[in-house]
């Protein structure tokens, strides 16, 4: 199985870097979010509460771009049949689509999270570095098993591209929550981690859940 | 097919609905805090608990169906969530109507199972465009069964998630309306509980029926459609 998602997760590596079509529209995406933000709320720098919400919500919006481009490939080139047809365990495809998605997240934040740093953060990003990392880790984790479930299930609907953000959004919530109020004290002019565990413990909860259930009911999704 | 024991039940709620109103009107006690607006609260937070009863109910139902391939699960777990989603409606709007009259303002946002009923309410109502944008009814009944287990899995999730945020900025000192009821009304309050709970599964047994008849004739026409062709 691990041989399968790796294979399926290198040419869906491969295609994102000769096409380059995702990252860098989720990364435009995040700058332009920000210059959103800059003039909706009519402020240069931000801190705390409002920091920590602006940043995570462009994160969301951008992940939406992610998933709904996650089969984007097989959709229009038809290449799901093969996919389909292939005696492969359906899982494979769900860890190779996950892990591509938390590695177009991860490319996403190398730029996204130092311009907003530069752009619209007031109090500095070094010291709370540390922590962030946990809690990106953590919630990329998050989006990747709900993004790829996700997809697959709007995969085949008409709308796709209606009912990947209606279903997305709610669904990640949690993460939201959990995300913007552990990453809310470290954007503080005085930054400190405070409650940093019970929001990481919430997160990997999340995460647990959403791992085992996707694990559980991908098999019957992309059947035939 | 489904119809069996539909009328006794019909019966039931009608009956367990009058007794819970006359409960409500003339044995519960007027609360001393909130007065009249208080007897909200028997139809309100019965009927929150019944639609997210029916919400995990649907999720369990689709289980049945992916392990058994039966697509009646399926419908089954649709009618549930169809029925869930429409008392869902009245919960916000009842609960609306509460948080204006107790507190002044229609929404609140400090009131975590409100907050979180909405984002369960929500992520339900994609259910319809995601059903019906499917045409294939086999994959369509798989998929909805997928939504629907993954939504009835969010549910205890999300509630939790809502209830930490709130309880870090809002310390709540006591719960309007956990904890201790006085006997009267707390009589009140599990009459009106039952009584929901007979309306949902009434409701849902009748328009599984009225499905199931519907499919059934389809199913006819196209047979006869054939014949007279033939």
């Amino acid at each position: 199985m691990i041989a399968t998602a790796r294979a399926i997760l290198r040419k869906d590596l491969l295609l994102e870097w000769r096409t380059k079509e995702s990252v860098p529209a989720m990364t435009l995406f995040t700058l332009t979010v920000y210059v959103l933000f800059h003039f909706g709320l009519d402020r240069d720098a931000l801190d705390g509460a409002l920091a920590s919400g602006v940043l995570w919500v462009t994160l969301l919006l951008a992940s939406v771009i992610g998933v709904s481009r996650l089969f984007g490939a097989e959709r229009e080139q038809g290449g799901i049949v093969g996919l389909l047809l292939a005696p492969v365990d359906r899982t494979a495809l769900w860890v190779a689509k996950a892990a591509g998605l938390f590695l177009m997240l991860v490319l996403v934040e190398l730029v996204a999270i130092p311009a907003f740093g530069l752009l619209l953060l007031g109090p500095g990003l070094g010291g709370a570095l540390p922590e962030l990392l946990a809690i990106l880790v953590l919630g990329n984790l998050g989006i990747a098993a709900v993004g790829a479930l996700v997809a697959a299930l709007a995969a085949e609907t008409r709308a796709h591209e209606l009912i990947v953000p209606l279903l997305l959004l709610p669904l990640l919530v949690p993460v939201l929550i959990s995300c913007a109020q552990a990453t809310e004290p470290l954007l503080r002019q005085d930054a400190a981690a405070e409650e940093l565990g019970r929001w990481l413990a919430l997160l990997s909860l999340y995460d647990v859940v959403f791992v085992l259930l996707s694990v559980a009911v991908f098999d019957f999704l992309l059947e035939d | 097919m489904y119809s069996k024991g539909l009328v006794p039940l019909a019966v039931a709620s009608v009956v367990t609905i009058a007794a819970a109103m006359a409960l409500i009107f003339f044995y519960a006690p007027l609360d001393a805090d909130q007065g009249f607006i208080q007897k909200i609260f028997y139809v309100h937070v019965p009927m929150a608990i019944v639609a997210l009863g029916g919400f995990v109910a649907g999720g369990i139902m689709a289980i049945k169906h992916l392990r058994s391939g039966d697509r009646s699960w399926d419908l089954r777990s649709y009618v549930a969530i169809h029925m869930s989603i429409i008392l869902g409606v009245g919960v916000l709007i009842t609960g609306a109507i509460w948080a204006k009259a107790s507190w002044g303002h229609w929404w609140v946002w400090d009131e975590p199972v409100l907050v979180s009923f909405l984002v369960v309410f929500l992520l339900y109502c994609v259910y319809y465009p995601l059903r019906f944008s499917i045409e294939d009814p086999e994959r369509q009944a798989r998929y909805s069964s997928v939504f629907a287990i993954a939504a009835g899995a969010f549910v205890p999730l999300n509630f939790m998630a809502v209830r930490l945020a709130e309880a870090y900025t809002h310390p709540r000192v006591l719960s309007q309306t956990g904890g201790s009821l006085p006997g009267d009304m707390r009589l009140t309050f599990l009459v009106s509980i039952v009584a929901m709970t007979l309306l949902f599964v009434t409701l849902w047994k009748l328009e599984l029926t009225a499905k199931h008849a519907s499919l059934a004739l389809k199913k006819l026409k196209r047979r006869l459609d054939a014949r007279v062709a033939a």
